[in-house]
């Protein structure tokens, strides 16, 4: 749940989204749902001329089990509290387990 | 169903506290009526928001195993389950295309790869290298092109798997 929360914080924002088949899509995160999958408005393929089906695509939704990667502004990640969440969510698991 | 985007303040009683009430006096008082099922917030973070705004627009869905689809979406569920009406296949191969008339598609959702909401004033702005061809010379170029990939993609796979990385997505190809 925790990157889920992290993404909601993240709407509004330019991210690129590399697939698992190598499409790269530059866009504006509009959504994201618990599955992570995403909402992107005002997309921009990286490469189009290869995907040329895409080429009148105005927004999309992404279905999360197809990406590869999410690349975000720098200046829009809290680096640290990111790490602290991690570590606290991770924390919450193994106490959890036990 | 009442058409909401995520965008749309929730509706009902609950967007004003009921000190307003009291100001407001057109309103019927609301004593005693149940608020019924609670509402959904503003920001809607759930596949079902995603899709609403995607219901009875143009689309191009892309599958896991590639085929391209245009069509209307009509039907949906929180898995990404689709139904869309009015569907063509476009196959792709080299600087050709082709397009298949196929009908209504219902569409497991775990072979959704994407879904692009076709912006309707570009949609004939078909990309200047791209022309359109009979159906069964793109199909022979694209298993032609296929088979190509496939062989290359397995010898990247092996060479990788020597070096001990894992395949990606389990050595399933993705187009």
């Amino acid at each position: 749940m925790l990157f889920f929360s992290f993404f909601k914080t993240l709407t509004n924002q330019v991210v690129t989204i590399e697939l698992k088949n190598d499409i790269r899509i530059r866009g504006v995160l509009k959504s994201v749902d618990q599955y992570l999958n995403i909402k992107l408005d005002e997309v921009d393929v990286l490469d189009l001329d290869k995907y040329p089906h895409l080429s009148s695509v105005k927004n999309m939704f992404i279905r999360g089990s197809v990406v590869r990667y999410v690349v975000l502004p720098r200046s829009e990640v809290d680096v640290g509290l990111l790490e602290d969440a991690t570590r606290r969510e991770a924390a919450n698991q193994v106490s959890k387990a036990r | 169903m009442e058409r909401l985007s995520i965008n749309d303040p929730p509706p009902g009683p609950q967007h004003g506290n009921n000190a307003q009430q009291g100001q407001q006096g057109q309103q019927p008082p609301q004593v005693g009526v149940s608020q019924g099922p609670p509402q959904l917030p503003p920001q809607m973070f759930t596949t079902a928001a995603q899709l609403l705004d995607l219901t009875d627009k143009k689309l191009v869905l892309v599958l896991r195993d590639g085929r391209k689809l245009i069509g209307v979406l009509r039907s949906w569920d929180q898995f990404a389950n689709l139904v869309l009406q009015d569907t063509i296949e476009r196959l792709y191969a080299g600087n050709l295309y082709a397009d298949i008339p196929r009908g209504i598609f219902l569409v497991r959702g775990e072979n959704v790869l994407l879904l692009g909401e076709i912006d309707l004033d570009k949609e004939d702005d078909i990309p200047a290298h791209l022309q359109k061809a009979p159906f069964q010379e793109v199909f022979d170029l694209k298993k032609k092109e296929d088979n190509e990939r496939k062989r290359s993609d397995k010898k990247r796979n092996n060479q990788l798997q020597g070096l001990g990385f894992e395949a990606e997505h389990s050595g399933e190809i993705l187009f």
